[in-house]
């Protein structure tokens, strides 16, 4: 079943028509994803990658029962573009643009709170990869082959790791049910608890690998949601043990700045909730191939 | 974006914040003009740089006539002031402001900032300020009153009053208070910013508040519609390096190390300084070329890398999803031929168009080394350092 998109899922993609858009929304065609169309304000009733374009995403769910939005829409008028999915119903979005203002990310996620909890959209990212459910389908600007069908999770905020570990799955013979990148804003949409909460739900997922980083609440909050609710173990890495204080890593949200932010404070506060910490990018694979066989011994003991 | 103390006070009063009245100066001369003009009989000099600590460091006086106040700005102007929160080169002092003296009988700390808990904007404020906001955090935490705004509804009249009382004021200060904490807010809001803080916002002898000190920094990614703030930048008050590197797209943090980074993805590059560190070397700096980098950006990555005089071995790193391993790949080999590169380049690609990328860097016959996984690129680039002679 994979978390968030399978087969099924009707895709359309905000900003199809730009350069980016084009580009990735062809490559999600490529690989399978059911994408049925594309918004771009001004351009409705135009066909674009063999798809019909629609100039709001209201006329694009009704003609073509959309419930996924990929969000290619530059910093200044995303926060918008993504209240307009919300409020056309759309379920999922996913945005990948990098660079919205704070403030306009307050204000959105205010917005989201309006909907009641049936017709309430989830939002991935701001400034992600995207998801991927391998061989089912994908949204955003991952290399899509990289990826192996299977049974494993991964939430990251940064894209490149999220790679970095699928590729490290590929060559132990792992494979991944859904890759989420959740982004490296300090504001997002979705945390690592919110994705965790749904990988412990999906039938298809046995355990989750956890790419944190420095700077914000958000690991330490999942670790404490992993050790009081779930029963799937996760594996984690955090990114920036050689980072300085106080000094932006590239992501806007990769800045230690509060008590508990660091990749050293976050490493124990995950290995206090019971969470596997691998000790360096490169052994992602490996402790979770590791932790997997000793489940599986486990089990037959 | 950081702008100096002035340029917040200015900005701040305009919202309806008191301030001190002052004046800026850019030389001696005019430092004893601004103290002549402003009156009275004592006056604070403070050297404008963007950090904190300046008092500690020997940037701010109290003096007591126009002629102390040019001879204290004559030691300030060109200096490097070198405070706890600058790197040891410390922040080149331009310009200086020079304020009538205030007299302070209780000094309060008073801070806006982004919650990422909450995702909403944060009040903390404490009846005791004066010191940074980490050592008060430290040595009084109970002291410190946190409040979150609802972005909708704005900061509220009842909640800005409840501060006030909270933090003990009384009279005609509260209402002070309240029009100072709406004011802030404002300006925090309408000009995107991501922090202001006031420390200290005095009670002066007279019992009025007043803003002592104001630092704001702005939202660059806001940026685009704040034209008025965005002239603020101080280039001056930046390294060079990194905001060079930032005008090319390229994201550049300098560190100590030795092993230049060339690396796509801020995670990933976090992640190949760890691992550098663990392979038993040390990072010279963190870059990331952004997505959909072309053989352009990648020649001036490694410029700016190079720049670095420390920097003995260069590690490129790319696990290509928006970015193609091709174009890097072209990028690394016109490098090497237009900078005439002497230093041992490691390459390790991955991801989008990785065959051709590989087929170019072996064909280039050029002596780069390659790596096909992260552990390997980070021990051959370890291993690649000369020798230092002992």
């Amino acid at each position: 079943m994979a978390i968030l998109i399978t087969q099924q899922t009707r895709v359309i993609v905000q900003g199809m028509s730009g350069r980016i858009g084009s580009f990735h929304a062809a490559d999600m065609i490529k690989y399978g994803t059911n994408v049925v169309g594309g918004v771009t304000p001004g351009r409705g009733g135009e066909t674009h990658l063999g798809l019909p374009l629609f100039n709001t995403v209201r006329e694009a769910v009704a003609a073509t029962g959309a419930e996924a939005s990929l969000v290619f829409v530059p910093p200044p008028f995303a926060a918008d573009a993504i209240m307009e999915a919300a409020d056309a119903g759309i379920k999922t979005a996913v945005c990948v643009t990098d660079g919205i203002p704070s403030q306009d990310m307050m204000k959105l996620k205010r917005f989201l709170r309006r909907y009641p909890a049936e017709r309430k959209m989830r939002l991935i990212g701001p400034n992600c990869a995207g998801i991927i459910s391998p061989g089912q389908g994908f949204m955003g600007i991952m290399p899509p082959h990289i990826y192996q069908a299977g049974r494993i999770g991964i939430i990251g905020r940064s894209g490149t790791l999220g790679y970095e570990a699928a590729s490290q799955f590929k060559a132990l013979g792992l494979g991944v049910s859904t890759s989420v990148g959740i982004g490296g804003d300090p504001i997002n949409g979705s945390s690592f608890r919110d994705i965790l909460e749904l990988f412990e739900a999906d039938p298809e997922t046995d355990a989750v690998m956890m790419i944190g980083e420095i700077g914000g609440p958000q690991e330490a909050e999942a670790a404490i949601y992993a050790r009081d609710h779930m029963k799937k173990p996760v594996v984690a890495y955090i990114a920036g043990l050689s980072a300085p204080k106080g000094r932006k890593m590239g992501h806007a949200g990769a800045i230690v700045s509060a008590f508990g932010e660091s990749a050293q404070e976050k490493v124990v506060l995950l290995e206090a909730a019971g969470i596997t910490v691998a000790p360096n990018p490169s052994s992602m694979g490996e402790t979770m191939a590791r932790l997997l066989a000793s489940r599986a011994m486990g089990a037959v003991a | 974006m950081d702008i100096h103390e002035y340029q917040a006070k200015e900005i701040l009063s305009r919202f309806g914040v008191p301030v001190p009245r002052g004046g800026l100066a850019y030389s001696p001369e005019q430092a004893g003009y601004r103290a002549r003009e402003l009156g009275g009989s004592a006056w604070v000099v403070k050297a404008q740089i963007h950090s904190g600590g300046r008092g500690a460091a020997g940037g701010v006086k109290l003096c007591r006539t126009p002629d102390e106040v040019q001879a204290f700005a004559g030691t300030l102007f060109g200096r490097q002031l070198v405070t706890k929160q600058t790197d040891a080169k410390g922040k080149g002092v331009y310009r200086v402001w020079v304020e009538a003296a205030s007299e302070i009988a209780q000094e309060l700390y008073l801070g806006f900032v982004l919650d990422r808990q909450s995702e909403r904007i944060m009040i903390v404020a404490s009846a005791h300020g004066g010191m940074e906001i980490e050592d008060l955090a430290e040595s009084d935490p109970n002291s410190l009153r946190r409040m979150t705004i609802d972005p909708a509804v704005g900061l509220s009249e009842f909640q800005a009053r409840e501060l006030a009382f909270q933090l003990g004021l009384k009279g005609g200060q509260v209402a002070q208070m309240v029009s100072t904490l709406r004011a802030c807010y404002r300006a925090y809001r309408d000009l995107d910013a991501v922090m202001v803080e006031i420390n200290p916002l005095v009670i002066t002898g007279t019992g009025d508040l007043v803003a002592l000190d104001a630092k704001m920094s702005f939202d660059t990614n806001a940026l685009f519609r704040r034209p008025e703030i965005a002239e603020l930048r101080d280039r001056s008050q930046e390294d060079p390096r990194e905001s060079t590197a930032g005008d090319h797209g390229l994201s550049y943090v300098g560190l100590d190390g030795d092993i230049g980074c060339i690396i796509n993805g801020a995670g990933l590059a976090m992640a190949t300084m760890d691992m550098i560190k663990l392979a038993g070397g040390e990072p010279a700096n963190f870059l990331d070329i952004g997505g959909g980098a072309s053989p352009e950006r990648v020649v001036r990555a490694f410029r700016t890398v190079l720049a670095d005089g420390n920097v003995s071995v260069i590690l490129v790193n790319i696990f290509a999803g928006i970015n193609r391993c091709d174009w890097v790949a072209e990028g690394v080999v016109q490098a090497y031929r237009e900078v005439g590169l002497t230093i041992p380049v490691v390459v390790r690609l991955a991801g989008t168009n990785v065959d051709e990328g590989r087929a170019i860097i072996a064909g280039s016959g050029l002596p780069l080394i390659s790596a096909d996984t992260l552990a390997e690129a980070a021990s051959a680039a370890v291993a690649a350092r000369p020798r230092k002679a002992a």
